[in-house]
């Protein structure tokens, strides 16, 4: 694991040493209410392949009980996602590797989650779906979600984000506003390119 | 040999076969959530049917309340066990939970003849038989039968449609996944351990229609049991269905031909030759 995916546990509790903290209360706070944290793909999308978009969907939802709201998050993912409301009945191990993403990321919303934390979402994707992904991210930004996203693609996710941190050898080297930050000369040279 | 003995070895071959499918589904739903084979499966089987019996000669209790009443007593044995046994070694090594699960065996074929002795008892139900072109079917098989396939309908609409169901068919595709969903594991487990409790309670009801029941009873199945899930690959529902026929089929049609005991023999041997040929199960898809 690297410094960078322990941001993305720690909140989850598979780290005891690092306490990051969220909305004023700490992790371990946090994590009675784990609700409120969602994974939408861990490294590799673990969708349910034997089950049905519409099954993994309705999982998303598992902790919520109420049914009319749960219709309504439903409603609110086919919008952001129509392709998904065209594959509903079809099981979601058939689906392309984009519609799989699409699927993870609808499945993490279905819990109205406060945070979503996405670990490396682009890892192992062609430069062009990486383009549509981050266009699905910036879409599930525009409802109003916070989403903290861990990636490697520096000048992709800088055009995407509002705030960033550098990390360097598990340590911040850099934070601020991501159009400040690109630029930086430091950062425009060693992780941009330019 | 009269043709017509094949083809009533072969109805009585499907006939068994409902029972042994729910035993095989019920061990297998298990498997499939917990990872975990229940070495002690048709032991609680056994523990059901002594309940089964009481119920019938010692309180003359109608079957169709010792029945149902049976059903719940299996329900309550599987979450005694997840509770007891499986949920405190739930991340041993795996040899672990095996010995575990084995040692349940032992301790409770122990128990049952220290309370009941080794007397076989059973509950005797006369059945008449219907005949229907030559072939003899007697209700004794036609009726478990028939609450078999009923029963596994139930399970199927059970995990297909409900929400609960859903979740564990969901834990048994990728534990780690459904976790993320913050779903609690443990009530799916519990949950999984009752409806597979429960599924040993309806076939020791359905067993006790025509086998007498004694300390013993989880040697006669339990092997088959697990050859059956293991044939069909372990934790596939489909699998371990069509498994239970082809077993069912092999032991009732061999025993005609040749003996009971040759049957069994057939069985195992095929077993064998399909493990070295599909080591996945039947309907294992290639890699």
């Amino acid at each position: 694991m690297n410094g960078r995916t322990h941001y993305i546990e720690a909140p989850r509790g598979r780290l005891a040493g690092l306490v990051i903290g969220y909305a004023g209360r700490r992790a371990d706070e946090v994590l009675r209410r784990v609700t409120e944290f969602f994974l939408a793909f861990p490294q590799g999308r673990r969708v349910f392949g034997n089950m049905t978009v519409l099954e993994n969907l309705r999982l998303g939802a598992y902790l919520r009980r109420d049914a009319t709201e749960v219709a309504r998050t439903l409603d609110m993912v086919y919008q952001a996602f129509p392709r998904l409301k065209e594959r509903e009945t079809q099981r979601s191990g058939s689906l392309s590797g984009g519609e799989q993403q699409m699927l993870a990321i609808g499945r993490a919303l279905m819990s109205r989650p406060k945070l979503i934390l996405l670990d490396e979402p682009s890892m192992g994707l062609a430069p062009v779906m990486v383009f549509r992904l981050f266009d699905l991210i910036r879409r599930v930004r525009a409802e109003g979600y916070t989403i903290l996203v861990v990636e490697q693609n520096v000048r992709q996710v800088l055009k995407l984000v509002d705030r960033a941190y550098l990390l360097e050898v598990g340590r911040i080297r850099m934070e601020g506003r991501a159009e400040l930050l690109s630029e930086q000369d430091f950062v425009r040279k060693a992780y941009m390119g330019l | 040999m009269d043709p017509i003995f094949l083809v009533e070895a072969a109805i009585n071959g499907i006939l068994l076969g409902g029972v042994l499918a729910v035993l095989a589904l019920g061990l297998n739903l298990i498997f499939g959530v917990l990872d975990i084979v229940w070495i002690a499966y048709v032991d609680l089987v056994m523990l059901a049917m002594y309940a089964f019996y009481f119920m019938v000669q010692g309180h003359g209790w109608s079957v169709w309340v010792a029945g149902p009443a049976t059903l719940v007593v299996g329900a309550l044995l599987g979450i005694a066990v997840h509770l007891l046994i499986i949920s405190p070694i739930l991340t041993s090594a795996p040899i672990n939970q095996l010995l575990a699960t084995g040692g349940l065996l032992f301790f409770l074929q122990s128990f049952a003849t220290f309370l009941w002795t080794t007397d076989h008892r059973s509950v005797r139900l006369s059945l008449p038989s219907v005949e229907i072109g030559g072939i003899f079917l007697p209700f004794t098989r036609v009726i478990p039968f028939a609450i078999s396939i009923l029963a596994m309908l139930a399970l199927y609409l059970f995990l297909r449609h409900t929400y609960i169901g859903t979740a564990i068919r969901a834990v048994s595709q990728d534990r780690d996944a459904m976790a993320l969903m913050g779903a609690n594991p443990q009530r799916v487990y519990v949950v999984t351990s009752a409806v597979g409790g429960a599924m040993a309670g309806l076939a020791a009801t359905l067993l006790s229609f025509q086998y007498s029941v004694h300390p013993f009873f989880g040697g006669q199945f339990g092997p088959l049991t697990f050859m059956i899930c293991v044939l069909g690959g372990l934790g596939n529902m489909v699998g371990a269905f069509v498994a239970s026929f082809v077993m069912s089929e092999i032991i009732a049609i061999g025993g005609v031909m040749f003996s009971t005991e040759m049957g069994y023999v057939i069985a195992f041997v095929v077993f064998i030759v399909v493990m070295f040929a599909r080591p996945g199960g039947i309907l294992a898809r290639r890699e």
